[in-house]
């Protein structure tokens, strides 16, 4: 709603230059890599690059709402991991669910559904806890996500000990390996689900326009009877939320529950939140711009992979880029003194 | 030698789609107070940021004792003896006196190491030089806002300033306070030291300056001696239109008791606050700062958790430990710090004028109705006159006075029954105060309860129907408006005078 309002403002070139920046960015980077390599600009290859962004597009989904109230969430990447490994664990073939919980071979096979619900309730329950800790405690979101992060870290890795969670059933797998229309894959499905429902509780709920008073200065939404403990806690409980779906869908995906999985995917979801426009000082942030920011980061990744650029020369280059975006991003919501 | 020691000469400065300054041209005798006057957004603070390199001028030339300089940024500025004293101060809280007096240029021992004893021993010389009474190891954030403020002009004077700007330095000092200053504002000018002095307050200007210019919409639309002036010609140079009584007092029907409150205390912070609250009154909270006036306000409305006593609205205990039980209490408050808890800058003026009220906006389906936030915003903005481009501004981008009026119109869209108010015109240009002034009185015209904190006697006097005066954390007396006069409520609120028991209970 705020960032379309700006948009219809006119004569504001400055704001709308620096508006656009992103979209511009992405513009010439699709047309650079289009003109060099022409796999790039095919149907087929957009595809696949929201494919491979879902998950961590969903990170960036669910950490733009830490990010909006002035925090952050470190967390993100163990939480997939404690999803996916504690998800895995309920739809193993049998023969491998024993290796695990033994005397699960007694037992009618666990639902998929079950599977999935699990997965979330116990990823989500680490968002709550960071809640908790930055609501009640005060301490400083960095510091509550980074424990949180070891911790979720552990558990996944205590409770396979280190071993990945493999040969997954179909009825669970189908949720990553299939698709819609026989093109659309159902984690891009999910995904796109997901940037709804975040828009909507962003912009069209209480909760979301609480979360942006409260980033924008907690003291006066304090001050105007908002509940910014509640608000702090719904906010880190929905980022755990997208973390633990893709946990669940990036394990459906590769039918095996990895203790690993998502290490680093925390920084790539803020980067592609920051770049989209999500300011770190707190109160300014939209999806629609969360989606450029993804999709940017998204498209430096597949079309310096199809020119066959140096993967460590693809991060230099993103790290570039992520810096430029930011900058031009600064003058945007620069705060006044 | 040059007549004056500044001369700013056709100076014009725009931002993208805002003229901000126009061909002005200012002038400042040597060993002079000049007072720098025009509303909000009239160009002063633009000016002088032009002068000390904050900002650069499109246009314009600026001499100093007649030879042309050219200044880009303020380290430029304290080379050339230009200091400002900024209104809002920005001291490193954690450090002591000494070392924010020689922030980024402290005496060195072999140009490596901070030679501490001269540090400290030049920081108490200079203090002392200036008859100012603060200890050098003191940390700065224990020091009050008037001491900092001294520091700050010492910090100044260290650097040899010739010409100290000051911007609006007595927004947050207690009438104590602004006579210190004034004795340290005529010392130096009879140092032969030349201060720009940006003000709103008429009474000051009249009490320090020598000379006034005055700007309105970024142009000089006067100049001259003080003693030629009078306050009815600035106010009308300033605005451009003769204003209505300052204090447009209406007298309304005083009813029933909505509000009562026993024995309130809230810590060591203060204690044995009783008094009653009318509808359709207004009850002036009277006090020098620090008085624990505005820690009364924050108790009532949950900002402050209170150790005891009670509250009754309508006739029920209230039982208030956050802004929400407040808010059902129907139960608003202006808060003080504007910046600090009233707007959030990177919203727009549409989300600050709704954010107190939101639940009002969520349709049956749990959304929010953008259509009903737009119209209620828009309905505000024309009501009560706030300037501002669209409701989509960012609230940070309007003047103090409009954002006031923005915060003014989140209270009022909540329906309030008791109404706090808490330094309403601080720091506001002479016809948003006005505006502000009948929009309080209004309210109470509606039968609204008010309460309104404020240090500036003439507001007290102006517009309150009681006046209840604060002395370091205790209730000294409440003064009936027919009683209240500068001096009585001075007495209570220095202690000077003991109440009587009788006063207490007559009024209440």
């Amino acid at each position: 709603m705020e960032s379309n309002a700006i948009s219809k403002r006119r004569f504001d070139a400055k704001g709308f230059v620096s508006k656009y920046a992103m979209y511009v960015i992405l513009i010439v980077l699709i047309a650079i890599f289009g003109f060099a390599e022409p796999a790039f600009f095919t149907g087929k290859n957009f595809v696949n690059i929201l494919t491979s962004e879902s998950s961590r597009g969903l990170l960036a989904l669910g950490v733009a709402f830490c990010i909006i109230t002035r925090g952050i969430d470190l967390s993100l990447g163990s939480v997939m991991a404690v999803s996916s490994v504690f998800s895995a664990s309920l739809v193993q073939k049998l023969t491998y669910s024993t290796l695990i919980i033994p005397g699960l071979v007694n037992f009618q096979p666990i639902p998929a559904w079950v599977a999935v619900l699990f997965g979330l309730a116990v990823g989500t329950s680490f968002g709550v806890m960071n809640g908790l800790l930055v609501a009640y405690t005060k301490i400083h979101p960095f510091i509550a996500t980074l424990g949180s992060m070891t911790i979720a870290r552990g558990l996944a890795l205590l409770f396979t000990n280190a071993y990945p969670v493999p040969m997954l059933r179909e009825d669970f797998t189908i949720i990553g390996q299939g698709s819609l229309f026989g093109f659309l894959p159902n984690i891009v499905c999910i995904f796109l689900l997901m940037a709804i429902i975040a828009n909507i509780l962003l912009n069209h709920t209480k909760f979301g326009k609480n979360m942006f008073a409260v980033g924008g200065n907690i003291d006066a939404a304090r001050a105007s009877g908002i509940n910014v403990e509640r608000t702090l806690v719904l906010a880190y409980t929905w980022s755990s939320f997208c973390a633990a779906l893709a946990g669940v869908m990036v394990t459906a995906r590769s039918a095996s529950g990895i203790a690993s999985l998502g290490e680093g995917y925390e920084l790539d979801g803020i980067a592609a939140a920051t770049v989209g426009g999500v300011s770190q000082t707190g109160g300014v942030g939209s999806i629609v711009g969360c989606i450029g920011g993804i999709l940017v980061l998204g498209v430096i990744n597949n079309g310096l992979l199809i020119l066959g650029v140096s993967p460590y020369l693809q991060k230099i280059i993103k790290g570039a880029i992520i810096v430029i975006a930011v900058v031009f991003d600064m003058r945007k919501v620069a705060r006044k003194k | 030698m040059s007549d004056y020691v500044l001369e700013m000469i056709d100076v014009s400065k725009s931002f993208p789609g805002v003229q901000a300054l126009k061909n002005v041209s200012f002038r400042l005798r040597p060993g002079t107070v000049h007072a720098l006057m025009g509303e909000n957004g009239a160009g002063k603070s633009t000016l002088m940021k032009c002068l000390i390199g904050l900002y650069q001028m499109n246009e314009g030339t600026v001499l100093i004792n007649g030879q042309e300089v050219h200044i880009t940024n303020p380290l430029d500025a304290s080379r050339h003896g230009i200091s400002m004293i900024h209104q809002e101060l920005s001291p490193v809280t954690e450090r002591s006196v000494a070392e924010n007096l020689f922030l980024g240029r402290p005496p060195m021992k072999a140009k490596v190491f901070v030679d501490h004893k001269k540090l400290y021993r030049l920081a108490r010389e200079t203090l002392q030089g200036l008859g100012i009474d603060i200890d050098p190891y003191e940390k700065m954030g224990n020091l009050t806002v008037a001491k900092m403020q001294m520091v700050e002009i010492a910090k100044a004077v260290s650097q040899d300033a010739s010409i100290i700007v000051m911007d609006e330095p007595t927004s947050s000092l207690t009438s104590i306070e602004v006579e210190q200053l004034f004795g340290m504002i005529r010392n130096l000018r009879a140092k032969g030291v030349s201060i720009i002095y940006i003000s709103h307050k008429m009474e000051e200007i009249f009490k320090i300056c020598d000379d006034v210019t005055v700007f309105r919409d970024g142009q000089m639309v006067g100049t001259d001696l003080v003693s030629n002036m009078t306050v009815t010609r600035l106010i009308h140079l300033m605005v451009g239109r003769d204003l209505d009584a300052m204090f447009p007092k209406v007298e309304c029907p005083i009813t029933d008791v909505i509000m009562e409150v026993r024995d309130l205390a809230s810590g060591n912070t203060f204690s044995g606050i009783n008094f009653d609250l009318r509808r359709g009154e207004i009850l002036g909270f009277a006090g020098l700062v620090g008085a624990g006036r505005t820690e009364v306000l924050e108790t009532l409305f949950g900002l402050r958790s209170k150790t005891s006593g009670t509250v009754t609205i309508k006739g029920k205990v209230a039982d208030i430990k956050r802004p929400a039980d407040a808010l059902k209490h129907n139960m608003a408050m202006l808060t003080e710090d504007r910046r600090g808890t009233g707007i959030i800058p990177v919203s727009s003026v549409a989300s600050n004028i709704v954010v107190a009220n939101l639940k009002h906006y969520v349709r049956k389906s749990g959304l929010i109705s953008h259509r009903k936030i737009a119209a209620d915003a828009k309905e505000y903005i024309k009501r009560i006159e706030i300037k501002t481009p669209s409701k989509d501004t960012l609230i940070q981008d309007l003047s103090g006075g409009n954002q006031q009026k923005v915060l003014v119109a989140r209270w009022l869209l909540t329906g309030p029954d008791i109404l706090f108010v808490d330094e309403p015109t601080r720091g506001i240009d002479v016809g948003a105060k006005a505006e502000i002034h009948s929009l309080i009185t209004k309210m109470a015209g509606e039968g609204k309860a008010i309460i309104m904190v404020s240090s500036e006697m003439p507001e007290i006097l102006g517009m309150c129907d009681r006046v209840l005066v604060m002395h370091e954390g205790r209730q000294t007396g409440i003064l009936d408006r027919c009683d209240a006069t500068q001096e009585r409520i001075m007495e209570f609120a220095t202690h000077t005078e003991e109440d009587s028991g009788e006063a207490q209970s007559q009024a209440i």
